[in-house]
């Protein structure tokens, strides 16, 4: 049974986890993710889940906590942005590194400084290479499912690494939207019973963990972290699908809007992939063939579906809300111009940063990105490889 | 009070070919403290340091029982996560077995690094017991000072120099701070009594709530002191007043030993190479000033725990 | 699909701890550097560390066990209340318990003395 209801992104996300039910969440507020906190809190209080709530003392605790309780045996959840990821920062790795399942939500925002309370990709994109695997969400709705999945995801026995689940702050976290969500039933039967397969509370089999792990074997327990990554990526597929047959709503590694017959295409994460849908379209009615491509896996990379998608395009632009401050674009421009690079077939990649510190993303920005990407096809040269959007200069 | 004849038939959960030091105080204190736990199923954690490098050599662990170690800050925010996901699966029905939960850091990883992980844990009332083994500095990284480290120590951040002799600051008083947590049960114990940490040890495993035990563990290399010499240097810090010991339960603060007679802080500097600079001539303001310390912390204790305020008869 | 690797669970089993090598590839190892073997440290010896080693005078022992309370490295074995072995294996040599005896009943060897006084033994033979 699904019901169509009005909910905010926060209020998607603390609902998937109530369905859930988790073992045990460990979590501190910040600005935009408090309410997922505040709201599942009072799901505790009301005795509408049954789960250990471990209200810490900050965000390394929240992490640290979950990292504990998950190697305890138990589906542990922690959620976070900005700042508090920064402070998590050391954890995250050791979580990863640890394979332990943890799910945890990230409302996109800014890193200070200077403080911002707004979105922006800064805070997930320190911890790309972790080793969690990042799904993004472009509104409510995909914050809901991508929770749902999350748990089967970092759950697979061929995977046990924690997910990352992120939206955008403010914009997708704080705006009521329109979806459609499941029962609980259905969602509990997803879901499953976690059975945890090597775990400190098994008095049988008493196990040691985060050793001390010198260089005759660090590289080769990397090596692991790396296998997990790589079939995390079928396993992602595979629980997307078997959640399409649930919901109606089957997810892939990325998403390809239009880009069949393509000519130019925007790459862009999140709620601006929206933006960038509904331009292509007006831009389709007028004869240019724009299309969309958005990631909704990013660690792992989906390099093979990536270049498939876009080996026909003549233009691409990637548009990045995060600074790398290397003077030569942003995160996502990096790993697509990589992929690209393969085909040998001069596909013209720039990249634009934009939205930093929550500055809107505006239709006519996305229009003047498309315009010169079909000046770019059409003159075959390129002025400047990485610009901004919105930005006053 | 249990003997040891019979203490020794309890199973070893800390076994040795593990790689500590030879005499390090730690793998005394924490084969006292795991002792106590005799036959209940525990999970110890360990913060980064000394104890858990030299511990879990992969693929060697010297742990008989379950055990995690996270990170350098964090021993007691993972521990406490251990043991939600205890209440979480008991109350699920999925594992029907009892544990103990203890964790174990060092001086930097609790009083520094750790102490606000460690804060809030004690203050969100987990059923776990911190144990802090306390050797005044950062002994893993070559003896770093930290702020346990004792006023006068030369350590490699607190070097006896030219003009600066050894550590300038008085020692944190961290079971103080951690019984204003207001938690079941916070004591402070020493190695050369074995009786008083068993004791006390046993006290925190079965106490409902959170536990925290201070335990002063030598560490030959950073005192400099005679290694076999671990028993007779802990005994002088304890006579000397620069260690008392005590207990606060529910609130309730007791000195567990009084000594006889008043022994001069010197007694316990002087083995000590640390602070052999304190003992050049014309440094003798310095020792006078640690035992004027000393001696006002040591009033200062008496009067919480309801006992006259004097020295010890000289 | 990648294969899934099942990475070796059980190789710190028992007797098998020393079939861990240095030379075993990344999927034959556990999954996370855990150890499933708890204890396991005891096949990892630290003898060899010792310069003197402690000897232990029968007649003189008391079997207090002050020795075995205060050995950092359970190198002291007690069996049914009283002391039975040292564990050379482990023993580090540090002295503590020799020490804290309190009938002086272990003496500290030099390992150098032990090693003529065996060799000695050997040309007797």
């Amino acid at each position: 049974m699904k019901s169509k209801v009005a909910l905010t992104g926060n209020e998607a996300v603390a609902q998937a986890m109530k369905q859930i039910n988790p073992d045990v969440v460990a979590a501190y507020p910040i600005t935009p993710q408090t309410e997922i906190v505040q709201i599942f809190s009072s799901f505790v209080a009301n005795g509408e889940v049954d789960t250990e709530f471990v209200a810490v003392e900050s965000e390394h605790s929240a992490m640290s906590a979950a990292i504990g309780a998950a190697a305890g045996g138990a589906r542990a959840m922690t959620a976070t942005s900005s700042q508090g990821l920064a402070l998590m920062f050391e954890v995250v790795y050791i979580a990863a590194s640890m394979r332990l399942p943890i799910v945890f939500p990230v409302v996109n925002r800014a890193l200070s400084g200077p403080i911002n309370i707004h979105c922006d990709h800064s805070d997930a994109m320190g911890l790309r290479d972790s080793g969690v695997i990042q799904l993004f969400s472009e509104n409510a709705q995909e914050a809901y499912d991508n929770m749902i999945q999350a748990v089967r995801i970092a759950e697979h026995s061929d995977v046990r690494l924690p997910v990352m689940v992120n939206m955008d702050g403010f914009i997708t976290s704080h705006a009521m939207d329109v979806l459609e969500v499941l029962d609980d039933e259905t969602v509990r039967n997803f879901v499953g019973t976690y059975v945890p397969e090597d775990y400190l509370l098994d008095a049988e089999n008493p196990i040691s963990i985060g050793n001390f792990d010198m260089y005759d074997f660090y590289f080769e327990h990397k090596r692991q972290q790396v296998e997990a990554m790589k079939a995390a990526k079928e396993v992602i597929r595979e629980i997307g699908k078997e959640f399409g047959r649930i919901s109606g709503r089957e997810y892939g590694l990325i998403e390809s809007y239009k880009l069949d017959d393509a000519d130019v295409a925007v790459v862009v994460l999140n709620s601006a992939a929206g933006t960038a849908k509904g331009v292509a379209d007006e831009l389709r009615a007028n004869g240019v063939k724009a299309g969309v491509l958005k990631p909704r896996v990013y660690r792992p990379f989906p390099q093979d579906e990536i270049r498939e998608a876009l080996k026909g395009v003549k233009a691409v632009a990637v548009l990045d809300r995060a600074e790398t401050f290397s003077t030569c674009g942003g995160p996502i421009f990096a790993d697509i111009r990589n992929v690209l690079y393969d085909l040998k077939n001069d596909i013209k990649v720039v990249n634009y940063v934009y939205g930093l510190g929550g500055r809107d993303l505006r239709l006519e920005h996305v229009a003047q990105v498309f315009e010169e990407l079909e000046n770019i096809r059409k003159t075959g040269r390129v002025d400047e490889t990485v610009k901004y959007l919105g930005l006053r200069e | 009070m249990a003997t040891l004849k019979e203490l020794s038939r309890v199973e070893e959960r800390f076994v040795g070919g593990h790689r500590l030091c030879a005499g390090c105080g730690h793998g005394i204190s924490v084969r006292m403290i795991l002792n106590a736990v005799e036959d209940a199923n525990v999970v110890v954690g360990c913060a980064t340091g000394c104890l858990e490098v030299a511990s879990t050599i992969y693929p060697y662990t010297a742990w008989n029982c379950s055990f995690i170690h996270n990170a350098f800050e964090n021993a007691g925010a993972t521990i406490s996560g251990v043991e939600a996901a205890y209440r979480a699966l008991k109350k699920r029905g999925k594992i029907d077995r009892d544990f103990k939960f203890i964790a174990f850091g060092g001086d930097g990883g609790t009083y520094d690094i750790g102490l606000q992980s460690l804060s809030g844990a004690m203050e969100r009332g987990h059923n776990i017991v911190y144990v802090c083994l306390d050797n005044g500095a950062y002994m893993n990284t070559g003896i770093q000072r930290s702020s346990a480290t004792p006023t006068g120590a030369d350590t490699t951040t607190s070097p006896a120099g030219k003009v600066i002799p050894g550590k300038q600051q008085p020692r944190k008083d961290l079971t103080a701070i951690m019984a204003a947590h207001n938690i079941s049960y916070a004591a402070q114990t020493a190695i050369n009594n074995w009786q008083d940490v068993h004791k006390k040890a046993k006290k925190a495993i079965e106490v409902e709530g959170p536990a925290f035990l201070n335990v002063l563990s030598p560490c030959p290399r950073g005192w400099r002191y005679n290694t076999p010499d671990i028993v007779q240097i802990t005994k002088l810090a304890v006579e000397t007043r620069f260690w008392p010991l005590y207990e606060v339960e529910n609130g309730k603060w007791k000195l567990n030993y009084k000594p006889k007679k008043y022994v001069p802080v010197e007694e316990f500097l002087k083995p000590q190479g640390r602070f052999r600079h304190l003992f050049k001539p014309g440094n003798e303001h310095l020792i006078k000033a640690i035992q004027e310390e000393v001696d006002s912390r040591w009033l200062a204790l008496l009067e919480r725990c309801g006992e006259t305020p004097e020295l010890p008869p000289r | 699909m990648t294969p899934y690797n099942p990475f070796n669970r059980n190789f710190g089993t028992g007797t098998r701890t020393k079939a861990v090598r240095p030379d075993m590839k990344w999927h034959e190892l556990t999954r996370a550097g855990n150890i499933y073997e708890p204890g396991n440290a005891n096949t990892y010896e630290t003898g060899d560390w010792r310069s003197i080693r402690p000897v232990w005078n029968k007649e003189r022992c008391i079997h207090c066990l002050m020795c075995w309370r205060y050995c950092p490295d359970a190198s002291v074995i007690a069996k049914g209340g009283k002391f039975e072995t040292f564990d050379y294996k482990h023993c580090k040599g540090c002295g503590i318990c020799a020490k804290v005896c309190p009938v002086n009943a272990i003496d500290m060897v030099p390992e150098d003395e032990i090693k003529k006084v065996k060799e000695a033994n050997k040309d007797e033979e």
